[in-house]
């Protein structure tokens, strides 16, 4: 697939002489990754605090919609009831540090498997539906899940939400500095984001993209869509509860809020804001999302969400795939005379 | 042993009896067209087949094996394999990868998780391109093919699911003569281990190309014999044109 063949009739006619024509793009390989991650984590050395604190909730939620986009952009299930399991991964990260150890790889672990059991036990539904229907079922078993969360005193904390968590420790280190709790974040956001980029490239991740775009063809020639509809979801659910034990750590508290409609709506704009099936692009939204939301929202005495619902009508216009749809665009565009 | 069966095959919609008691035996190797007028159930009847749809009675039979209640899944991967009337592909995809993800679920490895370089698949893909002619598409996405560029990708998407007896249902159907002419010259040349049971309309392409002809008229055989022996009937005259005027049917 590398050799993209030019055939003389895909040359356009209007070319204007002195033109070259249009070239395929050169491959810039791993290299913006590479200046993305190194500016990312050089950010807390020039950062005041609060910036790296806001810096961090991003990465947390930007990694949600990472995985999110899995379900989204890559299988074509959009789900709302995401921040579910997001949830689950931060209460059960939380629960563990508090009543066994804060000690690095437990809550992160513990966090990662809750999120995927969690999707597995509620998923098996879920995906035997399609479009509006699986919307509608997350939907629910979103609210249903959030629902325990309220009620469930003995280890939620009920609607005062799982307070007293202790800071996250490496070794016999607590991360108590804003900078550490950030490097950490972004050391496991980095390693999930690979593992699902990794998939998404995958002979899995191709099957999932045959899914999104035509399902009973897939059915025709032989795979049980069914199964790896239901794989990618526990695969999602299972990022998501590493995202949630890194907000468990980030935020050392953990409200029913945190995985109810509100938080599952806003990863799913984050995800349609940066562009579905990029992977990358949803980080974007996400960053726009938090931004949007927690800086500029309260200089607008709480209309954030506003600004939010235009924010995204013009994204809908604008750019129909989406910030990762920016790529594409051709910086001098000739415009025909 | 016969490459597919089904005996007392039917399915109704509401008052319609679309496949009504139908009998069909495709022997091995055979090149077996299915033809009738519109709405003589030739499409139900594939999908029947398929076991895209269920039937209301009847049983299906895949060489040894009864798939009368296994899924079109389960079907494909006991050697079944289709092309649909409208070409039914994958809009993000290039004409390699979606021949690709075919031939790597009958490759015999598995859809592992990670990425894996898989040359046998890419071989076969290109092989699998080169005949049905798009060798130099190989790299188009679907949307960038012609309508008979699609058709000729239908066909080399359900060869890499290397089957033991192809569905075409209405092949070329849309095709540019010269198209259709390199359709009909890469059925010829399939394998005879492969049965190939094709819908058509195109005449032409069905006594060309087939060896045994089965008539259906409102859901049910009307004939089923050797193409001299269709090309005769008056039955089948009367079915298609109302008419038996048979220089109006027939021209070949």
């Amino acid at each position: 697939m590398t050799e993209v063949s030019q055939r003389p009739e895909a040359v356009p006619d209007n070319v204007v002489g002195g033109t070259p024509p249009p070239r395929p793009r050169r491959r810039l390989g791993p290299v913006p990754a590479i200046v993305v991650v190194v500016v990312l984590a050089a950010a807390p050395l020039f950062l005041a605090p609060f910036a790296t604190t806001t810096l961090t909730r991003l990465l947390v939620f930007g990694l949600l919609a990472v995985s999110l986009d899995l379900l989204v952009g890559i299988t074509g299930l959009p789900s709302l009831g995401h921040a579910a399991y997001f949830g689950a991964g931060a209460y059960a990260a939380g629960w563990v540090s508090i009543h066994l150890t804060p000690a690095i790889p437990v809550p992160l672990l513990v966090g990662a498997a809750v999120g995927g059991l969690a999707a597995a036990a509620t998923g098996w539904v879920a995906v035997r539906s399609a479009g509006v229907y699986f919307l509608m079922l997350t939907l629910a078993i979103g609210e249903v899940l959030a629902q325990l969360a309220q009620s469930w005193d003995g280890v939620t904390g009920g609607a005062n939400g799982l307070s007293g968590i202790p800071a996250a420790r490496l070794g016999s280190e607590p991360l108590l500095g804003v900078g550490y709790l950030y490097w950490y974040v972004l050391a496991v956001g980095v390693v999930a984001f690979a593992l699902v980029w990794l998939l998404a490239r995958s002979p899995f991740g191709a099957t999932l993209r045959g899914i999104r775009d035509n399902e009973s063809r897939m059915r025709a020639i032989g795979y049980s869509t069914t199964l790896y509809k239901y794989g990618a979801f526990i695969a999602a659910g299972t990022i998501a509860g590493v995202a949630g034990s890194l907000l468990a750590a980030q935020q050392r508290l953990v409200t029913p809020g945190d995985l109810g409609f509100t938080t599952a709506a806003l990863v799913l704009l984050a995800v349609v804001v940066g562009g579905a099936g990029s992977l990358w692009g949803p980080v974007v939204g996400a960053a726009v999302v938090v931004l949007v939301r927690d800086a500029l929202g309260p200089g607008l005495g709480g209309h954030g969400e506003l600004l939010l619902g235009i924010v995204f009508v013009l994204v809908v216009y604008l750019l129909p795939r989406g910030a990762a749809g920016l790529t594409s665009l051709r910086p001098f565009r000739r415009r025909r005379s | 042993m016969s490459a597919l069966t089904c005996r007392g095959l039917s399915r109704s919609f509401g008052a319609l009896r679309a496949v009504d008691d139908v009998d069909l035996t495709v022997a091995p190797g055979a090149r077996h067209a299915l033809i009738g007028p519109n709405g003589a159930g030739k499409s139900t009847l594939f999908r029947l087949l398929t076991g895209r749809m269920r039937a209301d009675a009847g049983t299906v039979g895949l060489g040894e094996h009864d798939v009368t209640s296994l899924s079109e899944v389960r079907r494909c991967r006991l050697g079944m394999s289709q092309t649909l009337q409208h070409s039914s592909l994958f809009a993000s995809l290039t004409a390699a990868e979606t021949v690709a993800l075919a031939a790597r679920r009958h490759d015999g490895t598995r859809i592992v998780p990670w990425p894996r370089r898989q040359p046998r698949v890419g071989t076969r893909s290109a092989e699998l391109l080169g005949l049905v002619g798009l060798a130099d598409r190989a790299g188009d996405t679907v949307p960038s093919l012609s309508h008979g560029e699609r058709k000729q990708l239908e066909v080399a998407l359900a060869l890499a699911c290397s089957p033991s007896v192809l569905l075409l249902d209405e092949p070329a159907a849309g095709m540019s003569p010269a198209e259709s002419a390199r359709l009909l010259a890469v059925l010829a040349d399939l394998p005879s281990e492969v049965t190939v049971l094709f819908v058509e309309h195109d005449l032409d392409l069905v006594f060309d190309l087939a060896d045994r002809v089965t008539v259906l008229h409102l859901g049910r055989v009307l004939l089923s014999g050797t193409p001299d022996e269709v090309r005769a009937s008056d039955a089948v005259r009367e079915a298609y044109l109302g008419t038996s005027r048979r220089e109006e049917l027939f021209t070949s």
